[in-house]
């Protein structure tokens, strides 16, 4: 959380908060059958026009942000959608508008898909993993075959969060002239789209399919002189939603958990009174602000752009990532028991911070990035 | 000064830029490592340096102006600071000279005391330490042992003191002594300001496991001091040694407004972090190396963005006082991980040097003997842990048996 909100921040924050108690529960996630989705584009609709989609987009293409800091703004709305484990596709339409955004005015013009996905009425979201691989966005196998005027896909991709829900994939492949990106409707002719189990219920997944798909020219984002570049953004808007929503969701279980420990009492006396516990809490309290105050300082480097906001979201992801585990865990056990079933709200959490942690690079992949960052 | 009179940071940056590039001597990245425990030179290049430094009207940044500083914001300390990567600096002056004694003198002392020391200091002429922890026990403090007893109007001190961070470099120390006995033992404690050079003042230097001596042992016997040596009132020395805790606390965490330079003493404890360290083994290109130097990277950076977060809530009452505590104990984390990472990173090589000298391996390994250092100097680990736990997030008190009765009555040992 940033230090001071403005009063535009505090009505924003607030909107989002309300919008999310009437949509929304964790019993209902809790309560979830396979299969049936857990969330629906009637309520992103809604959140969309409270400006989920909008914040990182510039005005003039449909977007806006209260405090004329669109980063600061996402990282606070992540936060906040964070706190209750929300789903819906805020992270990977965000994504992608980063994607399309930054690649605004190099390539084919996106305009009319980056207002339709600010105002909610498409989703989109990156198709960059491929079975069996790591973090290596560089290295897609997916390819992408000039065909006279357009191209042609071939491969598959996974772990595309909301993929089947989706209206249409950033496909990341590599062409003859090296990496570039495409932006594919779920519903061409060629793409096959299958759910995936995922471990964070609030976020479906699916293994998209692309076996000879064609698309015209004007699929392509940015060209080949910017698509590092923009792949950058992409992975940077990645990076701050995930810490901050961590973060939001740490603020939540740790509360509840200094709770915990001054309601529950063995011995005659409060866990909150036995020193051996009470380190435990310092320690999580002082990793809670160490989290703050990284996921802070790398959306501000986001926000004005500065050379060191690739190493930030890196420090921030590696760092918050690895400290969400040992804070979530230690949660867990001070519990006891009860902290390990269905019916806590833990493991909710614990399963968004963990595939958080699992997606855009592991903590160990942002500790490699940061070693080749500092000239190592 | 008016706010409106005060020189823009930028406006003062760019002057701290220009002046350091036509005074201050480069720092030599080449020179050899300097040898733990041998630092005395260092020490009168820094009153040297602190000297240059008042010369220029670079000292005292965040001090005000009525007792030798420039009475400026914490952001054009910071911005001075950036400047000087790269710059020979005193910063041995920073901890305690400055951030610690200097700052609570500030706080505690009398218009005398801050018209002279203070500005002492600042001109580079006084080296300052502190008379504290005692061989009795270090985390209870109050607990201690050392007397002053007044006679007619001299107070006389006897007792010892230890763990004095460079004493033997400093002129004057803060140094708190128990001054009534018939009372609980935070409300007999009075602080004095003591010349090192006072006669009846014994010291000897400490030898530590990486060779370093910067640590002091004292022994006061019947050393006079005036009344005006009093810091703050008789009997309420606990209220200035809190303020003291408290900037030891925001000093090494890091949050001090008044450190100049960066704050420590890199040059003296540098050369065995993993980067160097994988540089000088030549196992830059290993993957494992190389997640464990991003590792200390993140780290190191998340310590200076924790810092920057935790001064500045503090700074606005978003957080309590006591909120030093998670600079503390961070810092300690951090040094300490950072150890275990240079010494992974040595791997093999960590066992011996390079010759007969110990090389950049070896020195990661004398690090890495000291590692408790960071969670033992400034309060323990431990210490900061129950702060955070019972002052941030109010969780109930260690239980303590000398609470509320005369210190004379309190238990001191089994029997």
């Amino acid at each position: 959380m940033e230090l001071e909100l403005t009063a535009d921040q505090k009505l924003f924050q607030a909107s989002a908060r309300s919008l999310l108690e009437k949509d929304h529960s964790l019993d209902r996630l809790r309560r979830l059958e396979v299969g049936e989705p857990a969330w629906d584009r009637d309520s992103w609709q809604r959140g969309a026009e409270l400006g989920w989609a909008a914040t990182i987009v510039p005005e003039e293409l449909g977007g806006g942000s209260v405090s004329g800091e669109g980063v600061r703004d996402l990282t606070l709305l992540a936060e906040e959608l964070g706190s209750v484990v929300a789903p819906g596709p805020f992270l990977p339409v965000n994504v992608v508008l980063a994607g399309l955004v930054a690649a605004h005015g190099t390539g084919p013009d996106h305009t009319g898909t980056i207002e339709a996905l600010a105002s909610g009425e498409q989703i989109a979201t990156w198709a960059v993993y491929e079975p069996g691989d790591q973090w290596s966005p560089d290295a897609a196998r997916v390819t992408a075959t000039p065909t006279g005027g357009g191209w042609r896909l071939d491969g598959t991709k996974d772990r595309v969060e909301s993929g089947s829900e989706a209206d249409l994939l950033l496909v990341t492949a590599t062409t003859p002239e090296g990496l570039a990106q495409f932006l594919v409707p779920t519903a061409a002719e060629g793409v096959a789209v299958s759910p995936q189990w995922a471990l964070d219920l609030s976020r479906p997944l699916a293994e998209v399919r692309l076996d000879s798909v064609v698309v015209d020219a004007g699929a392509v984002v940015g060209t080949p002189a910017t698509t590092a570049e923009v792949l950058e953004r992409q992975l940077q808007i990645a990076l701050l939603i995930q810490c901050a929503e961590i973060c939001g969701g740490l603020d939540k279980m740790f509360a509840l958990t200094v709770q915990w420990g001054f309601d529950r009492y063995s011995f005659g006396r409060p866990l909150a009174s036995y020193q051996a516990l009470k380190h435990r809490f310092a320690d999580m309290r002082t990793w809670l602000e160490a989290c703050h105050a990284t996921t802070q300082a790398a959306a501000e480097a986001v926000q004005a752009g500065s050379p060191d906001a690739a190493e930030l979201v890196s420090v921030a992801k590696s760092f918050v990532a690895e400290r969400a585990q040992w804070i979530l865990q230690d949660c867990v056990q001070l519990h006891g028991g009860i902290g390990v079933t269905w019916e806590h709200d833990l493991h909710l959490y614990l399963r968004r911070a963990t595939s958080d942690r699992a997606l855009y690079g592991t903590p160990e992949d942002h500790r490699r990035r940061l070693a080749d960052l500092s000239s190592l | 000064m008016t706010t409106a009179e005060t020189e823009s940071v930028e406006s003062f940056r760019a002057r701290a830029r220009a002046w350091l590039a036509d005074t201050m001597p480069r720092l030599d990245e080449n020179a050899p490592l300097p040898v733990l425990g041998d630092d005395d030179h260092e020490w009168v290049r820094a009153r040297e340096l602190q000297k240059t430094l008042y010369a220029g009207g670079f000292a005292g940044i965040c001090f005000p102006r009525e007792y030798g500083g420039l009475g400026l914001s914490r952001a054009h300390q910071r911005a001075f600071t950036e400047e000087t990567a790269g710059y020979e600096m005193p910063v041995q002056l920073n901890i305690p000279t400055f951030s610690i004694v200097a700052a609570t003198i500030l706080d505690m002392g009398t218009e005398e005391q801050k018209r002279e020391r203070i500005s002492a200091a600042i001109r580079g002429d006084e080296v300052f330490c502190q008379f504290l922890s005692e061989p009795s026990g270090g985390s209870d403090l109050a607990g201690l042992l050392t007397r002053a007893e007044l006679d007619g109007d001299t107070w006389i001190l006897n007792g010892q003191k230890t763990w004095s961070t460079s004493a033997y470099a400093a002129d004057w120390g803060l140094c708190l002594a128990r001054t009534n006995w018939d009372v609980p033992k935070h409300r007999g404690l009075t602080m004095f300001l003591v010349p090192t050079v006072a006669p009846g003042l014994h010291m000897n230097r400490v030898k530590m496991v990486n060779g370093s001596r910067e640590f002091c042992e004292e022994f006061f016997t019947d050393v006079q001091l005036p009344a005006s040596a009093v810091v703050g009132e008789v009997n309420d020395g606990w209220a200035v040694a809190s303020r003291q805790l408290f900037h030891e606390r925001n000093a090494v965490g890091g949050g001090s407004p008044f450190v100049s330079g960066l704050a420590g003493r890199p040059r003296a404890l540098g050369g065995q972090s993993p980067f160097t360290v994988a540089k000088a083994t030549g196992r830059a290109a290993e993957p494992g190396v190389r997640e464990r130097v991003g590792e200390w990277v993140a780290l190191e950076t998340v310590k200076n963005q924790m810092v920057a977060r935790v001064s500045r809530a503090i700074g606005t009452g978003t957080l309590p006082a006591p909120g030093a505590a998670l600079l503390r104990l961070f810092h300690a984390e951090a040094a300490q991980r950072s150890t275990d990472l240079a010494m992974d990173v040595a791997g093999a090589q960590i066992a011996a040097g390079v010759g007969t000298e110990e090389g950049i391996a070896g020195r990661a390994g004398v690090s890495y003997l000291s590692r408790q250092g960071a969670s033992l100097g400034g309060g323990s680990s431990e210490m900061a842990r129950n702060q955070i736990s019972e002052r941030l997030l109010s969780m109930p008190r260690e239980q303590s048996n000398d609470r509320d009765i005369p210190f004379n009555q309190v238990k001191r040992g089994r029997s």
